[in-house]
C-alpha cells in the first residue's frame, strides 16, 4: 500500500536523533503544561510559536504534536487530582476522575486514562492515517466555490453548534472577522488607522498569544484563587485485572464517538466526552458507583478525548481547516514557513505530513511511558506559586510578541487585544469563533475573489458546484432546526439570517 | 477599554452562585451594555472605515469595502441584540478554572496593576532592551499576583530574561535588540 510506504518513510525521518528529541521535549512541555493550572495546550503553542521561526518545519511540528496529545495527557491529570477542570473537554472526566481520587482510587483513575488515551491516541491516529490522503485527494479536486463553502461552513459549526451562547458566538467571530480585515490585502489600507505599522495586518501569533495567553493570565489574576486547593497524593499508577476488565471496553467506545466528532467542522471533545459518560453509564454493571468514582467514567470519556484529537487533525491537514484552538494554532505554525495549508499539502509537502503523522504514535507512546512513572512528579507541578506561574504567562507571552518584529507596537496591540480576551472571559464569548475568525475571514475573501474572478464577476459561480449546494444545503437546514428551537426560547436569530447574506 | 467597562465596583454575575435572586424584579448585568457599546463602537468604525474606500481594480470582482460593510453592519445588529438581551435579564456564564474563584468579587485593581507594569515594559523596552524590562516585568507582576520574595523574584526574573536573550541569540539566531545593554551582553 502507498500511505503504508510513506508513513514508513515518515517514521524513517521522525526517528532520527534530532526528531525524536523534538518529540521527547515536546511531549514532555506539553505534559507540564498541561497538568499546570490556566495553561492549555492552544496557549502553549501559542506561546511556543516563536520556535517555529529558526527550528525546522519537521522538527517543529513534531514537538508541536507531542504538546498537542500530552497537554491532553496532562489536563486529565489536573482534573483528577483537583475538583477544577482547566479546559472543557476534562470536564467529564473530573466528574468520576474526582470521586475516584477522593476514594483513595487516583493511582487507577491515572492510569485508566493514561492507558485509555493511548489505546484511543493510536486509533485515531490509525484513522487519520486511513483518511486524511483519501479526503484531502477529494478536497483537492475542488473548486474555488466549493473551497468558499467549506470556509463558510467551519465558520458556522464553530460558531452556532459549539457553545452554549449563540449570540456570543457570532459576537466573538464576528470580533476575529473584523481584526482580521485589517491590513492592506486588498491594496488599499482597511482599518490601520494611517498606522504603516498595520499595513500588513495584526500577526495572528500576537492575536492568538493575547487572546489565550494574556486576556487568560489578567482573567486568572482577577479571581486569583486565594485558599489554596485540595491536592489528593497520588502514587505510581496501577490497574487490577478487575480494572482492566472494566477499561477497555469504554476505551474502545470512546475512541469510536470521538474520533468522527472531532473530523467533523464541527469537532471539539465536549459532545463526545459526554456522550461516552452516558453511554458508560447506561451500558455499567456497576451503575450505582456512577457518580461515586467509577472507572468507567473515567476510561470512556478519556478515550473520547484523544480520539476526537487525533480526528480534528482530519480536516486540519485534508482542508486546511482548523476546528479547535489547538488546531488553529498548528495550522498557524504550519503557515509561518509559507507553506500554503489545504487538500495539496499531501502532495506538496508529502515528507512534512508523513513525519508528523508518525510522530504522532511516536509521541503517544512515549508519553505512555513517560506518564505512568512520572505521575507522582507531575502532581507536584500543581502546587507551583501562583503568582510566578501567571508571571511566567506574562513573560513569555511579551517575549512570543516582541520577537515577531522586535517592534514595543506589538507588545501595544498584545496588550489590548489581551484585555479583549480578558473581557471576553467576562463576558462568557468563547475564545474559538474569534481566532478561526481572525485566520478564515482573509481566506473567505480570498476565494470568493478568486471564484468571482474565474467566473468574470457571474455570482451563479458559487452554487455552481455539488459540493458547494450540499454545503449550503445543509447551512440552510442547520439554521432552520435552530431558528425552530429558537421560537421556544426567542433570541438571536438575527444575526443568522445577516449571514446567509455573505453567502448569497 | 474593557476594564473601563466593568467597573471596579462591580461585582461578577456567576450562574455558579446563584445569589442575584431579587425577586419581583429581573437582575441586570449592566456591564454588557458596555460591551454592546463596545461592540457598536466597533461595528460602526468598521462602516465608516469601509466608506473611506474606493473602487478596486477592474480585475477585483469583490470591492475591498464589500466585506467590511457586512461586517461591520452584523456587529452593528449583534451590538443591538446584545443590548436587548441585556436588558431581558440575559447573564453571562464567566469562564471558570483551575486558578479561578467566581465566588469571589472580581479584582480589577489587580488587573490595572498589571496593565501599568506592562505598559511600562513597552514603553521602556526600546531603551533598556528586553535583558532590562524582561526581569521588570516579571518581577513586577509576581509582586502585583502577590509573591513577596523580593530577592528571590528578582534572580528568577533577571535569570528568564537574561536567560532568553541568550537562548534566542545561541539557540535560535535570532538577535533582541539588547538596549542599553548592547556590547555588554
Amino acid at each position: 500500500m502507498d500511505s503504508l510506504n510513506l508513513l514508513l518513510d515518515g517514521f524513517a525521518q521522525a526517528l532520527t536523533i534530532q526528531n525524536l528529541f523534538y518529540a521527547v521535549l515536546g511531549v514532555f512541555l506539553g505534559t507540564a503544561v498541561g497538568v499546570l493550572p490556566g495553561i492549555g495546550p492552544a496557549m502553549t503553542l501559542a506561546l511556543l510559536l516563536p520556535i517555529t521561526y529558526s527550528v525546522g518545519p519537521d522538527s517543529a511540528l513534531i514537538m508541536f504534536a507531542g504538546i498537542y496529545y500530552g497537554g491532553m495527557y496532562g489536563g486529565s491529570t489536573t482534573s483528577i487530582l483537583l475538583n477544577t477542570p482547566g479546559e472543557s473537554s476534562s470536564v467529564v472526566t473530573a466528574i468520576e476522575g474526582n470521586k475516584m481520587a477522593k476514594k483513595g482510587r487516583a493511582a487507577q483513575a491515572l492510569a485508566t486514562a493514561a492507558i485509555g488515551s493511548f489505546v484511543a491516541g493510536t486509533i485515531g491516529t490509525l484513522l487519520l492515517v486511513l483518511f486524511a490522503p483519501s479526503v484531502a485527494g477529494q478536497v483537492v479536486k475542488l473548486g474555488n466555490p466549493s473551497n468558499f463553502a467549506l470556509i463558510l461552513l467551519a465558520l458556522f459549526a464553530v460558531t452556532a453548534v459549539l457553545g452554549t451562547s449563540r449570540l456570543r458566538g457570532f459576537i466573538a467571530l464576528f470580533l476575529g472577522l473584523a481584526i482580521g480585515l485589517v491590513g492592506g490585502q486588498t491594496g488599499q489600507a482597511r482599518l490601520t488607522f494611517g498606522n504603516p505599522l498595520l499595513a500588513d495586518g495584526i500577526d495572528i501569533v500576537v492575536v492568538a498569544v493575547a487572546i489565550f495567553a494574556i486576556g487568560e493570565a489578567l482573567w486568572v489574576a482577577a479571581h486569583l484563587r486565594r485558599r489554596p486547593l485540595d491536592i489528593i497524593p497520588v502514587g505510581q499508577p496501577w490497574m487490577s485485572r478487575e480494572d482492566w476488565g472494566r477499561s477497555w471496553k469504554p476505551w474502545l467506545r470512546g475512541t469510536a464517538f470521538g474520533f468522527p466528532f472531532g473530523a467533523l467542522p464541527a469537532g471539539g471533545a465536549e459532545i463526545p466526552t459526554f456522550l461516552s459518560y452516558v453511554t458508560e453509564r447506561k451500558l455499567s454493571k456497576h451503575p450505582e458507583e456512577f457518580g461515586k468514582g467509577a472507572i468507567e467514567g473515567v476510561a470512556g470519556p478519556e478515550a473520547a478525548n484523544n480520539a476526537s484529537a487525533a480526528g480534528t487533525l482530519v480536516p486540519l491537514l485534508a482542508i486546511g481547516l482548523p476546528t479547535t484552538a489547538t488546531a488553529a494554532i498548528m495550522l498557524l505554525a504550519i503557515q509561518s514557513y509559507g507553506i500554503e495549508t489545504g487538500p495539496q499539502l499531501f502532495d506538496t509537502e508529502p515528507d512534512l505530513v508523513w513525519a508528523l503523522l508518525a510522530s504522532l504514535f511516536i509521541g503517544n507512546t512515549l508519553l505512555l511511558l513517560l506518564n505512568l512513572p512520572l505521575a507522582p512528579l507531575w502532581a507536584k507541578l500543581l502546587q507551583i506559586p501562583r503568582p510566578y506561574l501567571y508571571a511566567g504567562i506574562l513573560f513569555f507571552a511579551s517575549l512570543g510578541a516582541y520577537s515577531v518584529s522586535f517592534q514595543p507596537f506589538d507588545l501595544a496591540i498584545l496588550l489590548v487585544i489581551g484585555l479583549l480576551g480578558l473581557a471576553m472571559r467576562r463576558f462568557g464569548l468563547p475564545v474559538l469563533p474569534l481566532i478561526i475568525g481572525v485566520i478564515l475571514g482573509p481566506k473567505l475573501e480570498e476565494q470568493l475573489t478568486t471564484s468571482l474572478q474565474i467566473s468574470s464577476g457571474d455570482v451563479s459561480t458559487l452554487w455552481s458546484e455539488p459540493v458547494a449546494v450540499i454545503v449550503y444545503a445543509f447551512i440552510a437546514l442547520a439554521l432552520t432546526a435552530i431558528v425552530v428551537s429558537g421560537l421556544r426560547k426567542p433570541k438571536p436569530e438575527a444575526p443568522l439570517n445577516e449571514k446567509e447574506e455573505v453567502s448569497a | 477599554m474593557s476594564t473601563a467597562e466593568t467597573t471596579p465596583t462591580e461585582t461578577t454575575p456567576t450562574e455558579s452562585s446563584p445569589t442575584g435572586t431579587r425577586t419581583g424584579t429581573t437582575t441586570v448585568d449592566k456591564a454588557q451594555y458596555g460591551l454592546a457599546a463596545f461592540l457598536a463602537v466597533v461595528g460602526a468604525y468598521v462602516v465608516y472605515d469601509a466608506t473611506t474606500l474606493s473602487d478596486g481594480f477592474a480585475d477585483q470582482p469583490v470591492q475591498p469595502y464589500a466585506f467590511p460593510y457586512v461586517v461591520g453592519g452584523v456587529l452593528l445588529v449583534l451590538a443591538a441584540l446584545l443590548a436587548i438581551a441585556t436588558a431581558r435579564g440575559d447573564m453571562p456564564a464567566a469562564e471558570e478554572g483551575e486558578d479561578v474563584d467566581l465566588t469571589q468579587p472580581s479584582d480589577w485593581v489587580t488587573v490595572a496593576k498589571l496593565v501599568v507594569v506592562f505598559l511600562a515594559n513597552i514603553l521602556l523596552i526600546d531603551w533598556l532592551g528586553w535583558a532590562i524590562t524582561g526581569a521588570i516585568l516579571f518581577v513586577g507582576t509576581a509582586y502585583v499576583l502577590g509573591s513577596r520574595t523580593l530577592i528571590r523574584d528578582v534572580a528568577v526574573g533577571v535569570a528568564l530574561s537574561v536567560g532568553t536573550w541568550y537562548g534566542f541569540y545561541s539557540g535560535l539566531g535570532l538577535a533582541i535588540p539588547a538596549g542599553i545593554l548592547d556590547g555588554v551582553l
